[in-house]
């Protein structure tokens, strides 16, 4: 009896979770299926569920606008600013987790309090210098915005994972005579590589998809796939099918990194928690 | 050489004051012993020495050299930690090379100086495994294996044994000792252990609240404590002590004697008593007396003694053996 009980109840959460699952999916699944169909279909009413799979939106919008060029800029963005990030990061997040004085919390929240702000107050600041600075649709300088932005919750993130790890350990390398570098190249990051690999990995995910500061501050040269998306939002009117080919072809390959690496994300979210 | 030497140091955390001025000297070659309660400071001196702690004020010396603001690493000690920690994601011939490694050592010298530290610790068959696929005691002694390859100065113990099993723990300990006459390198060691530190050392620390208390052989310590504290925390059972009215005929305010300097009997004696809890480990019996006008006192007498609970007795102490302390627990001579 207590058997069908368990069968029952797990039924119940197996279906409600794919419930969630299916409506958390849902948007990106029309989008990927509006993309295949002509405009005249992915605007009807009542909708037409069967696309009639044409790819001509993903040749249209390849023949408009170059997607492999929006493609590296967003790959040159999102690594390098993620990879400049963790460099400023491990070193603070060693020193605030293995070296902390009275005003080390206060340093962590504020630093978190700057992702509280909106981040239009200070576009037009922005906008200024990285004019000033010859930094406008420069790949540099969205690299330089996004390190920045992002850094606070790269820092954290750390930080978290750091804390894990007994400081006997970093002790025990200081004893053997490693200096800091040392310490830090050859004991921390190999004992922090789940934590540091999630962080990776979602920073790119941030970076990637970030839509304010890649937009507003490039025009054609650095624009990488969020400014390629908008891009099929004209003042002529939408064109659902082909801003739905856009979109795909922009998320599709920080869907895979996902895909690919959920066991390291999971594991490094949830570092710490299950032990 | 590996002489330490401490002048007036102090260590402050905030406005308290973990080690207020400490002096000592540890002569080259020697086997010292931290030992006190815990939060005596123990571990914070060894840190001190080890230079993962700083000093508020003072000087430590290695071998005479002033290494008070130099760090860790450039010391040349080696220290076995509680927690072993060793490193989890090297095996253990990376872990026993790692000093060597930081030491930009060929690598034909590390390869041999490693083989030689596994043979010398039997651990030449686990050499390719990582820590979390040894046994405790394994582990302790990749943490050895670790600190020797580097024939530092000294060795600096912290506390390693509290994480063994009681067999093992006595165990090791021999083999410390033995290591230790091999190698005759100075070796520091903290245990809040008095057994550990009486079979151990060459010379005891006993530290309370960051003070030394008495600084001596294991036998001085045993014969002639300089004071309440050290009496009442070196040997086992502890040391008896008599307080009050009781101890007035005495000329002091408390006087001590230990459970093996004392003589039971069913007839006479000095102070009459009855047997609460006998204690039997065979090779010796405990007995724990409750003595009118005194209170509880633990006697030792030999394994095969039949005494037991409730049974009237009468306690005679060795009069060569008592220790006589002044109000402020200082030991009258």
């Amino acid at each position: 009896m207590a058997r069908s009980v368990t069968l029952q109840k797990k039924l119940t959460f197996t279906a409600l979770a794919w419930a969630v699952a299916f409506l958390l999916f849902f948007p990106i699944f029309w989008t990927i299926l509006t993309s295949f169909k002509p405009e005249a279909q992915a605007i009807a009413s009542p909708p037409v569920i069967i696309p009639s799979w044409t790819l001509e939106n993903y040749v249209e919008v390849q023949a408009r606008s170059d997607y492999f060029r929006h493609f590296a800029n967003s790959v040159w963005i999102s690594v390098g600013s993620t990879l400049i990030a963790l460099l400023i990061a491990i070193p603070a997040a060693w020193a605030m987790a293995f070296a902390p004085t009275p005003k080390t919390k206060d340093v962590l929240m504020w630093m978190l309090s700057t992702k509280m702000m909106p981040a239009v107050g200070v576009l037009v600041p922005m906008y200024l210098l990285f004019h000033d600075f010859g930094l406008l649709d420069t790949v540099w300088g969205l690299t330089m915005v996004l390190t920045l932005i992002n850094l606070p919750i790269v820092i954290w993130m750390l930080y978290t994972y750091f804390k894990e790890i007994p400081v006997d350990i970093l002790e025990a390398a200081r004893m053997d005579g490693a200096v800091l570098w040392k310490e830090l190249v050859y004991v921390l990051v190999p004992m922090a590589v789940p934590g540091i690999a999630s962080t990776l990995l979602l920073n790119i995910i941030l970076a990637w998809n970030e839509a304010f500061w890649t937009i507003n501050l490039t025009a054609s040269k650095a624009a990488p796939l969020t400014a390629f998306i908008s891009s099929f939002s004209s003042p002529q009117g939408l064109f659902w099918a082909k801003l739905s080919a856009a979109s795909t072809l922009a998320i599709a390959p920080i869907l895979v990194l996902g895909w690919l690496s959920q066991r390291q994300l999971v594991r490094g979210l949830t570092f710490g928690a299950v032990k | 050489m590996g002489s330490i030497a401490l002048e007036h140091v102090n260590k402050f955390f905030g406005t308290h004051a973990v080690i207020p001025d400490v002096s000592l000297t540890i002569e080259d070659g020697a086997f010292v012993v931290f030992v006190g309660p815990s939060g005596c400071g123990k571990s914070t001196l060894l840190r001190l020495i080890a230079g993962l702690e700083d000093t508020s004020s003072g000087i430590i010396r290695l071998d005479g050299e002033d290494v008070t603001r130099k760090g860790p690493a450039q010391r040349q000690l080696a220290m076995v930690f509680q927690s072993y920690a060793l490193y989890p994601h090297m095996t253990v011939r990376q872990n026993i090379a790692f000093p060597l490694k930081m030491a930009e050592q060929s690598k034909e010298m590390i390869a041999r100086k490693v083989e030689d530290a596994a043979r010398v610790l039997n651990l030449t068959d686990y050499l390719d495994r990582k820590p979390r696929q040894l046994s405790g005691r394994q582990r302790q002694r990749v943490a050895i294996g670790r600190a020797i390859v580097r024939q530092p100065k000294a060795f600096l113990f912290d506390e390693p044994l509290s994480n063994l099993d009681a067999a093992l723990r006595v165990n090791m300990r021999l083999e410390i000792t033995e290591l230790h006459q091999q190698l005759k390198t100075t070796m520091v060691y903290v245990t809040h252990d008095q057994v550990e530190a009486m079979t151990m050392a060459d010379r005891i620390v006993v530290l309370n609240a960051g003070r030394v208390e008495q600084y001596g052989t294991p036998m001085e310590l045993y014969r002639s404590p300089a004071n309440k504290f050290v009496a009442g925390f070196i040997g086992s059972p502890k040391m008896n002590f008599i307080e009050g009215e009781a101890a007035s005929p005495f000329g002091a305010a408390s006087v001590g004697v230990r459970p093996e300097h004392m003589l039971i009997a069913r007839d006479r004696g000095e102070w009459k008593g009855r047997v609460g809890v006998a204690e039997h480990l065979g090779s010796d019996t405990f007995l724990h007396v409750h003595v009118d006008g005194i209170g509880l006192m633990t006697v030792r007498t030999g394994g095969e003694i039949d005494f037991f609970h409730g049974d009237d007795v009468w306690l005679t102490p060795d009069p060569s053996r008592l220790y006589r302390f002044a109000r402020d627990g200082q030991a009258l001579r």
